[in-house]
């Protein structure tokens, strides 16, 4: 078995490097003829391992650099990236970026951020915590994981694996307003993915854990047990007959929901008037007891920074107040289009919150009473222009609150202006893995097509 | 072809001063008696693409990308490493690591490099000198122009040209030394059009492994301008979808998304090798009506999907998926095939060197019928008519599968009626296609803007199909 105990790069040295890399750009893009000019630098590494039926199946060492640029000649911008550092590559890359910028039209909105919106404060937000994990202790693991899936119950009959992952990165952004600010952050996950079947009928599905902080992880056996147990309960899953009815999105799907809420209030589709809330400023979207927003500062959580992707300072800011608008989703550019300020959302949100309420999923599914408990949705099925929505799910009947057997091969269909309107419910189970954080939302009706 | 050879040489390894001598030491330490399988795996990558929004082009952006992958299979397992840098000493060590995939062993005896002369099944251009940038910005300066005067309802008018400029080299543990230069190229028209306070958007697009040239050759810019109107304004008269089951009849060309996702996915080698997927170990079984002879092929000539060689330097292959209804193979990479004692199919493909190759679709489509496609729709008393689809995706293991039709009609005594809205439409992969009742003789293949997402890698892909009659498919609808 390989031993891999290199030494953490991504160190204050390495960050200091990156640092200098990116004033040496900023200068040659100057020496170029740039007027204005913005880097993204970033380095990371990693190790991730899986392991199947008992034995190590994959090991991948990774190590990852690139670099961007984005410059502007008067109002005409160009840019253009690289996964080489070395003088003679980033020159190529600055002069493709003022290439480009040469050809491409005068766009009056096009530029830096405004100088005063640029984060000037850097709290330390505990984002790195290397993992000390050897390619051995990463087996170990992955394998004990596996296992308490695979024996959790006799009907799990296959299996995708489990996987440890580990990596850590710094990224460094600087632009010629002065800004110059770089930070490590780490990320560590583990997942299982069993299959059960019953009858020659197969099911899968997997459970996963991440953190920044390897302490801050589910244990193995946590994670394949969750892992098992949900696939078994899927086992036997039918189509149910069309009919409309009540739909519980459960906490691991329902951040699905707000993040079309927050695709349809981002700067690039209202300005292009590709969305179905244009003009939603001020307007009541959700019903009154929902509360919806941003929580950059929050330490070692996976959505924090001090700054978006431009370094505009991000600030804890609500999104959404008794179910009224309260300020769209907006970078720099979409802000001067829409006549606004960036609202520090350039490359997203950070740490979306809706607030919770105070019922579990048990107590919500009484408060639904009889209706799909939907866990799984596939497909893209979602027009941000129209609200129109029809997604294939799978999930959980019930009836008098109580789960009475799993559907598949349904789909769930109406229009996210309705759907927000008619939410009934927020839990209190809410999921923190991703960027946003919610508990299972309950929709008093929508339409459901099967068999 | 081993002309291809000397100028991925020349375009990768002599700028880093690297040589065929230092690849023959790299392979060195990654062999190992109990290696089974190892290669290097160098790609050079140059893309770009342009923007133009608001009727002006205002954005437009280049990449470089460029690195090597290294990889050493024993049994069932892998060990990966990656470099931006092709420096020998990093990559010795690297080779060291991911041979320790091998419990034990030693060094093995290398091969003289032969060189893979395979045919190419496209030019080897580079697709971003085919065009000067200010004839690129011209082309979508033409087109923004023409498409507003098409139709006064058009409110936004977006189109983007993309393209990409990439060069492999694999050295194998066989001793082969393989090269492929893919050109690519992707153009989008997409308009959002307004009628008494309703929007409505249409987006349409193609490419291939061409030079730019291709969008300026039979008027294809404009073609895709027109069909993203015609797409908006269908929309613009659309009413709710129905809900429930019904007979679906879907049109010729991008609907074969039906057969990438409900079956294509599903005769992937890995999933089968493992016993995952819903269709693991029904070779030999009727899997669709005896009308549906389905093949995967990488053979066609400057497809989106195509491959001269894949990316472990197997020839692109047409394979047989299913013939007249019975599962006959499935689509394989070395590593899988190995496992299952049989032979690659050239479907092993890999998003780029940092990850690892994994078998893939390449181009798939249904082969014609005998029906004509008007007696296909003739013959629905009630049913939908979907034409185009966004897109689409399944689970292998449960079979089940969606594919989001984006223009679809009513049918109502045999007769084509009102748009409907948008809807996904659900079904399972193992019977679906033994719903299939007619057969176009209309087979199309799609304009070229296919992309497979398979474990967070995204490759280039085509699909096509004739016009078919699904006797019942689950159409995800608002209107029950």
């Amino acid at each position: 078995m390989p031993k891999h105990h290199e030494a953490s790069q991504v160190d204050e040295e390495a960050t200091a490097r990156l640092k200098n890399i990116a004033e040496d750009i900023l200068l040659e893009a100057k020496r170029q003829g740039a007027e204005q000019v913005e880097t993204a630098i970033s380095v990371g590494q990693g190790l991730s391992v899986n392991a199947r039926l008992g034995e190590v199946e994959t090991i991948e060492f990774h190590k990852d650099q690139g670099v961007g640029i984005t410059i502007y000649q008067g109002q005409k911008k160009g840019s253009a990236s690289s996964t080489k550092f070395d003088n003679g590559s980033i020159k190529e890359m600055v002069s493709a970026a003022c290439s480009i910028a040469r050809y491409a039209e005068d766009d009056p909105y096009a530029g830096l951020p405004d100088k005063d919106l640029l984060a000037t404060d850097f709290p330390d937000l505990s984002l790195h915590h290397p993992w000390a994990l050897s390619a051995e202790q990463a087996i170990e693991q992955a394998i004990e994981c596996e296992n308490s899936a695979r024996f959790y119950d006799k009907r799990i009959s296959n299996s995708e694996g489990a996987s440890i992952q580990t990596f850590e990165g710094t990224r460094v952004l600087a632009n010629s307003l002065g800004f110059n600010h770089g930070y490590p952050a780490s990320r560590h996950s583990m997942s299982c993915s069993v299959i059960g079947e019953i009858d020659g009928a197969m099911q899968r599905d997997y459970w996963y854990t991440v953190a920044r902080k390897a302490a801050d992880l589910e244990s193995a056996v946590a994670v394949g047990e969750m892992a098992a147990q949900r696939t078994v309960k899927r086992l036997g899953a039918r189509p149910i007959s069309t009919r409309k009815c009540p739909v519980l999105f459960a906490a691991e799907v329902s951040g699905g929901l707000i993040g079309h809420f927050i695709s349809a209030i981002r700067g690039g589709n209202l300005y292009r008037k590709s969305s179905f809330l244009l003009d939603s400023l001020q307007k009541q979207v959700f019903p009154s007891f929902i509360n919806i927003y941003e929580q950059p500062l929050l330490p070692q959580a996976m959505g924090s920074t001090a700054y978006d992707a431009e370094g505009v300072a991000t600030a804890l800011r609500n999104v959404v107040s008794d179910g009224v608008v309260q300020g769209y989703v907006l970078g720099s550019y979409s802000a001067r289009k829409l006549g606004m300020q960036s609202t520090a959302n350039s490359g997203g949100v950070h740490n979306l919150t809706v607030q919770s309420g105070e019922l579990n999923l048990q107590q919500l599914l009484q408060e639904m009473n009889t209706g799909l408990l939907v866990t799984e949705l596939i497909g893209q099925g979602v027009n941000t222009l129209t609200g129109d929505y029809s997604r294939g799910a799978a999930g959980y009947w019930v009836e008098n609150g109580e789960i009475q057997f799993p559907v598949e091969e349904v789909t769930i269909a109406g229009n996210l202006s309705d759907m927000y309107q008619s939410i009934v419910a927020v839990g209190n189970d809410v999921e923190l893995r991703g960027n946003t954080r919610t508990g299972s939302i309950l929709v008093s009706e929508m339409t459901l097509a099967g068999n | 072809m081993s002309d291809i050879i000397q100028q991925a040489e020349n375009l990768i390894l002599a700028p880093a001063g690297f040589s065929i001598n230092d690849i023959d030491k790299v392979m060195g330490s990654l062999l190992s008696s109990s290696i089974d399988q190892a290669d290097i795996y160098f790609q050079s990558a140059r893309s770009e693409s342009w923007f133009l929004e608001d009727g002006i082009v205002k954005d437009g952006n280049y990449n470089i990308e460029q690195g090597v992958g290294l990889r050493a299979v024993s049994g069932e397992k892998t060990g990966f490493a990656y470099s931006e840098e092709l420096a020998l000493p990093n990559l010795l060590t690297a080779a060291k690591s991911v041979r320790a995939i091998a419990s034990h062993g030693h060094s093995t005896i290398i091969k003289p490099w032969s060189r893979n002369k395979q045919a190419s099944l496209y030019s080897p251009v580079d697709p971003l000198s085919t065009l000067s940038s200010e004839d690129k910005v011209a082309l979508l300066k033409r087109i923004d122009q023409q498409t507003r005067k098409l139709d006064p309802r058009i409110e936004q008018v977006t189109v983007s040209l993309i393209g990409v400029y990439e060069v492999i080299l694999v050295a194998t543990e066989d001793g082969r030394l393989s090269s492929d230069i893919r050109p690519l190229v992707r153009m989008n028209v997409s308009v959002i059009v307004e009628q008494n306070g309703r929007r409505e958007q249409g987006g349409s697009g193609g490419g291939g492994r061409h030079g730019y040239e291709y969008f300026i050759e039979q008027d294809r810019a404009m073609e895709y301008a027109r069909e993203a109107v015609r797409l908006a304004l269908v929309n613009l008269e659309a009413v709710d979808a129905p809900a429930g089951n019904m007979t679906v009849v879907l049109g010729p060309g991008w609907p074969g998304i039906l057969l990438h996702e409900a079956i294509g996915h599903g005769l992937e080698g890995d999933f089968n090798r493992k016993g995952s997927s819903a269709f693991s170990g029904k070779v030999g079984e009727t899997v669709a009506s005896s009308l549906c002879t389905v093949v995967d092929d990488g053979t066609l000539a400057n497809r989106r999907g195509s491959l001269s060689i894949d990316d472990e330097g197997v020839p692109g292959q047409c394979t047989t998926l299913i013939e007249n209804g019975v599962l006959k193979g499935y689509m394989q990479d070395k590593m899988n095939a190995r496992l299952m004692g049989t032979q690659s199919t050239g479907n092993g493909r890999r998003e780029s060197y940092a990850h690892l190759p994994l078998p893939r679709m390449t181009n798939t489509y249904m082969l014609p019928g005998k029906s004509d496609p008007a007696d296909i729709i003739g013959s629905v008393k009630n049913g939908l008519y979907a034409v185009n689809f966004a897109g689409g995706q399944v689970d292998i293991t449960s079979g089940k599968f969606v594919f989001s039709a984006s223009e679809a009609y009513l049918i109502e005594n045999g007769k084509i009626g009102k748009p409907v809205k948008g809807a996904t439409l659900i079904g399972n992969g193992p019977d679906v296609l033994t719903k299939v009742s007619m057969v176009g003789n209309d087979l199309e293949l799609d304009s070229g803007v296919g992309t497979c997402g398979k474990d967070g890698q995204s490759v280039p892909v085509g699909v096509g199909q004739p016009t078919l009659k699904i006797d019942s498919l689950t159409v995800g609808g608002t209107h029950a």
